[in-house]
């Protein structure tokens, strides 16, 4: 039970070239807007049309382009939740869920599967609503229901919260981080925001300019994204161009420093990256540590964020203290600051600023 | 007073509203779906019977349907049948004039249409027939309701290609626009009248009919 995706597709001046295989947990696509990955599933529903490539979905052919299969979106089994719902706006919350059940002959029986499902996604009370009167949360749930009944064999949620209130978000997701979980097949979740991905899946994979960046086990991307771009996108706030020197060593271009990393150091590493909660005080004797400069100090209501420079100005670090409390005072500004070696990131690819594309 | 004009001109209008309803909205379904540039052309071409003269209409109308021209002549061969100077002549002037209200209105309400429910009820298993009829035109019924009714009233309002394809025989081809000209001319003013209020009497119940008929749409879409 698996996807595997090959495709090409032209788009104006946009290329997607995707080449990714996802197992049976709940996937992770992140990327930044415009980086292919809605057209990726839209390609997977068949919607659009690859030029070029194969999708199969548990061993059966979607899409081969050699083959000349092109499997039309109503056979494929597969489920797509749009950013904006796409709920039938004529037909109330029931009628939209008996569209997911048209294949379903038996009358008594889809009449029993809609009550079932409407009472799982706790949309009995608005049943006979119209979308325009349930608010976002019942949109989404009714969205999903009516993907639900369907049974496909595969979930693929574009962007999911991204119509909601910021303080429906976090209510909403425990319920689509409990389904996607409980999903039999495989389930593709499309988003931007890495905090999301990290989240609600174990795998994932990362997206820009229509390619895959990287793709593995979510803590591991995290933990090593290998690309500039990929650690941008994973939220990396440092990142700092460097020239390799030996197998663990890298030199610091900004700071004129060796630095120490415990992962080995590829010969095309072009810059390292650090989380800016990583980073800590620390003496100008230790191993890593770097003179920096305080330039600007902001507090959030978690933690204070500290911008800082390298002594001359030339190159910038961005530091991250958790509060422990809304009130904890405002840390002494640090002539140093140092990362662990296992928590620095040696990336390839250029280090100046991110791509239009993202 | 003798009823006939009324009831001809409502079988023509009804019947040239409902063939324009259809040919209007798969017009418009196909053509929205079409490359820029032919889309461009085809819409100039489909539009011309609006904006030109009625006459002008009515002079390509006879130019093909005439009793000695290319389908006028083949009809008679084949099916002996008339197609001008009859009741229902005045059927394709109407639906020639009255075909660019409907196009247009329906293409406007088509291109605003979202794709994404269609896509997502094909996803869902649903067929593309199903979900023209049962998505894509209750998303669009404003537009196509409008449409229909322009359509109707200016069915019912033909005048200048009718006279021309039909003619004026009373109790054969007359319908009201006809006969209010026919009963000026003839110096029967208080005739006229008559029929023209019976004509505003119908176009207004028409329109509102459809107001009625929006206003409870309106209020059954926020229920």
């Amino acid at each position: 039970m698996s996807l595997e995706v090959e495709i090409e597709k032209k788009w104006e001046d946009f290329t997607l070239c995707a080449r990714f295989a996802a197992s049976n947990t709940a996937t992770a696509i992140l990327g930044a807007s415009g980086c292919g990955k809605s057209m990726t599933l839209r390609c997977i529903a068949g919607i659009v049309r690859p030029d070029r490539g194969r999708i199969v979905l548990d061993g059966r052919v979607l899409f081969d382009s050699e083959q000349g299969i092109n499997l039309p979106p109503q056979q494929r089994g597969v489920g797509l939740l749009f950013q904006n719902y796409a709920l039938f706006p004529g037909m109330t919350v029931e009628q939209n869920i008996l569209c997911g059940l048209k294949h379903e002959k038996d009358p008594v029986l889809r009449r029993a599967r809609c009550t079932e499902m409407l009472r799982a996604m706790r949309l009995e009370d608005v049943a006979r609503h119209r979308p325009a009167a349930l608010s976002g949360g019942q949109q989404q749930r009714t969205a999903l229901a009516r993907i639900l009944v369907s049974q496909p064999r595969i979930l693929m949620l574009d962007e999911p919260f991204s119509a909601l209130d910021s303080y429906l978000r976090e209510e909403v997701e425990g319920e689509v981080g409990r389904l996607l979980s409980s999903f039999p097949g495989t389930a593709l979740l499309v988003t931007h925001n890495r905090d999301e991905a990290y989240r609600l899946c174990h795998d994932m994979m990362i997206m820009d300019g229509g390619q895959v960046l990287r793709a593995g086990v979510t803590k591991e991307v995290f933990a090593d994204p290998q690309s500039v771009t990929a650690a941008r996108l994973t939220g990396c706030k440092n990142i700092l161009s460097c020239i390799p020197v030996d197998e663990h060593t890298v030199h610091l271009t900004g700071w004129q420093t060796d630095l120490h990393l415990a992962r080995p150091v590829p010969a095309d590493c072009t810059a390292v990256g650090v989380r800016a909660h990583d980073l800590a005080p620390c003496r100008p004797e230790t191993a890593n540590a770097l003179p920096v400069r305080v330039v600007s100090t902001s507090e959030n209501p978690f933690d204070w964020n500290m911008i800082c420079t390298a002594p001359d100005g030339s190159d910038r670090l961005w530091w991250k203290v958790s509060k422990t409390t809304l009130t904890a005072v405002c840390p002494k500004a640090p002539a140093c600051l140092c990362a662990a070696p296992e928590s620095l990131m040696p990336l390839h690819g250029l280090a100046g600023r991110p791509s239009a594309k993202g | 007073m003798d009823w006939y004009p009324l009831w001809n001109s409502l079988r023509i209008a009804l019947i040239s509203c409902a063939a324009v309803f259809f040919l209007g909205i798969f017009a418009a379904y196909y053509i929205a779906k079409l490359p820029r540039g032919v889309k461009g052309i085809l819409d100039v071409v489909l539009t011309l019977p609006m904006v030109l003269p009625p006459t002008v209409v009515g002079y390509f109308l006879l130019l093909l349907f005439g009793a000695k021209r290319p389908v006028g002549l083949f009809f008679q061969e084949h099916f002996g049948v008339k197609l001008v100077m009859t009741w229902y002549s005045a059927i394709f002037a109407s639906i020639v004039v009255a075909f660019p209200l409907m196009y247009r209105t329906a293409r406007g309400a088509f291109e605003s249409f979202d794709e994404t429910l269609a896509w997502s009820a094909q996803t869902l298993g649903l067929s593309n027939t199903w979900i023209f009829w049962h998505v894509r035109m209750p998303f669009c019924r404003q537009g196509i309701l409008a449409g229909t009714v322009l359509a109707f009233a200016r069915a019912l309002g033909e005048y200048g290609a009718t006279s021309m394809i039909a003619g004026y025989t009373p109790g054969k081809t007359a319908t009201i626009a006809t006969t209010v000209y026919q009963l000026w001319r003839t110096n029967d003013e208080a005739g006229a009248l008559r029929w023209v209020l019976v004509d505003i009497a119908i176009s207004a119940v028409v329109l509102l009919a459809v107001n009625l008929l929006e206003r409870r749409q309106k209020a059954g879409d926020r229920r």
